[in-house]
């Protein structure tokens, strides 16, 4: 049957509508909170029962930007928060992609049930073994350059090295790598190669989308964290975003500045996203995986 | 070899010298207040004039965000990573105190003898904590509102009956001008409900918990004193005198002060801000609704934590803060009440006269402070979980029976909380 190309364009017309009218869903939280943060409280308060909240209209200024950064070390707190998570997605990366790649392509005793174990961790909620972890982290040994200290608290690697590794990583890169063609690595083994140099040559320049995908997921992961930091950091020194966005809900709340804060730390983010999107929506196209 | 002996003499003599400093032992700080500039400023002049003034202690501070500060002591107590002094907010300190986060201060309770009793911690007949302030709530209103509507403006002589109080409510939503009569600041759901809203309970004769003996809420918050503030409560709702659980967050800020309400129900802290912005704004005690007009009372304070090895340093510069000028500067600069009456007298807000003073005498007049029990943190949740729900249209009689339950099993669990 001919497809009537006036009803085609209509169909088009509705269905790109529709997106659009979707993705401002999605868009009207930044536009509001990037417009809030130009607006004295008292306009931004008095704006929010009228489309002027999502318009830089009005007494638009960066004083709000001038107040986050005299009521909180906010430069400090994305640097710490950066770091903890710019770490921690490398080292995850490269630990979970050499325990996926274990799992997928060598043969070990018990290796099937140590990946149900993985995969089982999934369900596991992190605040029930918070407390435990707490415990154990504030009595592990650690060597640095002025000698063996006990108890890792207050410091980047207690924000960093419990979180290395996750079951989720593990999963993604194992299902990514069982769908690498396997003649591929039988003839690259024949060829005489190493199993490293399989990981390392062969599959990890194949595997771009789900390293793209990863890396989203334990950013998204690691620069939101709250309720760890929140109970292992007790100096500002080591303090990420999350916790900082305390800084600014006083008993008579500064909206703006909160505003104005939110949009400070989500460039980051934005921007880690930009650089990775084309991966992260080919792996999810390709896996189906979401985020 | 008379050179030798000036160099030992200038080593001897620079020893000597710094021994104080080296002498000074450190004590850690833990406060609530990060991202508070005001606060920091005051609190880090006192440590800097303690640090100054004697030589046995320097006082290092680690300031937290407020809405997670508990939190994170709880945790660090649970690490053994406990600071020396400990600043605590009033009602949450018995439950600290039963929890072994604090001990009992080294200091004769007479020191503290002329502050409002809100601002002393008491917890098993010892005293653990102190406060360099103390808030209050009122009723804020516009003398111009009061006069426009024929209203007897109401004093700590002789407050608002319950009737008057809802004549008050009836004539400003008869008027037309207000969308609402009261704002009673319902959107905050954190300890805003049993802080603010517990007080008109214990006006009509109930309360959270049944304070004689702090082993069960039956009778206190499900008695008929009880069940007739349920049935209060959610009148205002359903009469449409004010806004219900989803109200507008920034009321609280804008509400009175747009017009939007006739009344509002708020704290001191608010009151410089309001103000402000509204010439003619009267602060009004508490209406009775029977068993005496009441609000609440108690804010942070500064302990001992019961890990400190050093509770006689952490002592001496708790008494240090709570001298009268810092007490004022506090006031000054966040706009709450001072503890003592010589302190107020050195304010601007709470002398003789001055705008505010109407707090401090409410403070000293109708504050009681939340039941005195570890039980409280919970307690407070499930009273404000049963106000919410009441106020959302629930059964009186089975929200408040079910709040009961709820804190007599959690008392039962704790082994009564170690009340005798």
């Amino acid at each position: 049957m001919a497809v009537n190309p006036d009803n085609y364009g209509l169909r088009l017309f509705v269905r790109y509508l529709v997106l659009c009218l979707i993705a401002l869903i999605f868009i009207f939280p930044l536009v509001f909170m990037i417009n809030s943060s130009f607006k004295p409280d008292s306009q931004l308060l008095a704006d929010t029962s009228s489309l002027r909240a999502f318009l830089p209209v009005g007494d638009i200024s960066l004083n709000n930007y001038f107040g986050a950064f005299r009521r909180a070390p906010v430069g400090l707190f994305v640097l710490n928060s950066v770091l903890v998570t710019g770490v921690t997605v490398l080292l995850s990366l490269l630990i979970c992609s050499l325990a996926a790649f274990s799992f997928a392509f060598l043969r070990w005793k018990g290796r099937d049930v140590l990946l149900s174990i993985v995969i089982a961790t999934l369900i596991i909620p992190f605040e029930t073994i918070a407390i435990p972890l707490l415990l154990l982290v504030s009595k592990l040994p650690w060597i640095g350059l002025d000698g063996l200290h006990w108890g890792w608290l207050n410091s980047y690697r207690v924000q960093i090295i419990p979180w290395v590794a996750d079951g989720l990583t593990i999963f993604l890169f194992v299902q990514y790598f069982k769908g690498l063609p396997g003649e591929l690595i039988e003839a690259s083994r024949v060829e005489g190669a190493s199993w490293w140099q399989v990981y390392y040559r062969l599959v990890m320049p194949l595997s771009g989308p789900v390293l793209a995908t990863a890396a989203i997921l334990k950013f998204l992961v690691m620069y939101n964290q709250y309720l760890w930091p929140l109970i292992v950091v007790q100096q500002e020194s080591y303090r990420p975003v999350m916790v900082g966005l305390g800084y600014f809900f006083q008993l008579n709340v500064a909206w703006g500045e909160v505003m104005a804060y939110l949009t400070l730390i989500t460039v980051p983010v934005l921007v880690f996203y930009l650089l990775l999107q084309r991966a992260f929506i080919a792996s999810i196209a390709s896996t189906g995986v979401k985020g | 070899m008379k050179l030798t002996r000036h160099l030992t003499g200038v080593v001897i003599a620079s020893t000597c010298l710094c021994a104080p400093a080296l002498a000074q032992t450190k004590l850690t700080m833990w406060y609530h207040g990060a991202g508070n500039e005001v606060e920091s400023r005051i609190l880090n002049q006192i440590i800097s004039d303690f640090n100054t003034s004697q030589s046995d202690w320097t006082v290092t501070i680690e300031s937290f965000p407020e809405k997670s500060y508990n939190d994170s002591v709880a945790a660090a107590a649970l690490a053994g990573n406990l600071p020396d002094i400990l600043d605590v907010d009033g009602p949450v300190m018995p439950n600290w105190a039963w929890a072994g986060y604090l001990q009992p201060l080294p200091i004769d309770e007479s020191e503290f003898a002329d502050f409002l009793p809100g601002t002393k911690g008491v917890w098993d007949g010892k005293l653990y904590s102190v406060g360099l302030w103390d808030a209050a709530v009122a009723l804020f209103a516009r003398q111009s509102t009061l006069d426009g509507l024929g209203l007897r403006t109401p004093t700590l002589d002789k407050p608002w009956s319950r009737e008057e109080f809802m004549a008050a409510l009836d004539a400003a939503k008869a008027s037309g001008k207000y969308e609402f009569a009261l704002d009673l600041g319902m959107n905050d759901q954190a300890e805003w409900y049993s802080y603010a809203f517990s007080p008109f309970l214990q006006s009509f004769g109930g309360d959270i918990v049944d304070r004689s003996t702090y082993k069960t809420a039956e009778g206190a918050l499900n008695g008929e004193a009880a069940q007739a503030f349920g049935k209060w409560w959610q009148s205002l709702f359903t009469g449409g005198y004010a806004p219900g659980t989803s109200e507008d967050p920034a009321d609280q800020q804008t509400g009175f002060i747009g017009g939007k309400f006739a009344f509002q129900w708020n704290g001191n802290w608010r009151a410089v801000a309001t103000m402000e912005a509204v010439d003619d704004v009267v602060f009004l005690p508490a209406p009775d609704f029977g068993a005496g007009n009441k609000i609440g009372a108690g804010s942070w304070q500064f302990g001992v934590s019961a890990k400190s090895k050093h509770p006689e340093g952490a002592a001496e510069f708790i008494k240090f803060a709570a001298q009268d000028k810092y007490l004022a500067a506090f006031s000054d600069g966040i706009g709450l009440i001072p503890p003592t009456p010589s302190a107020a007298q050195m304010t601007k807000n709470y002398k003789d006269g001055g705008p505010l003073a109407a707090f401090f005498d409410l403070s000293k007049a109708q504050a009681l402070v939340r039941p005195v029990t570890p039980g409280y943190v919970v307690q407070a949740k499930v009273f404000t979980k049963a106000l919410a729900d009441i106020a959302n249209g629930a059964d009186v009689a089975d929200t408040l029976d079910a709040a009961v339950d709820e804190i007599d099993a959690d008392i039962e669990s704790n082994g009564g909380y170690g009340h005798r």
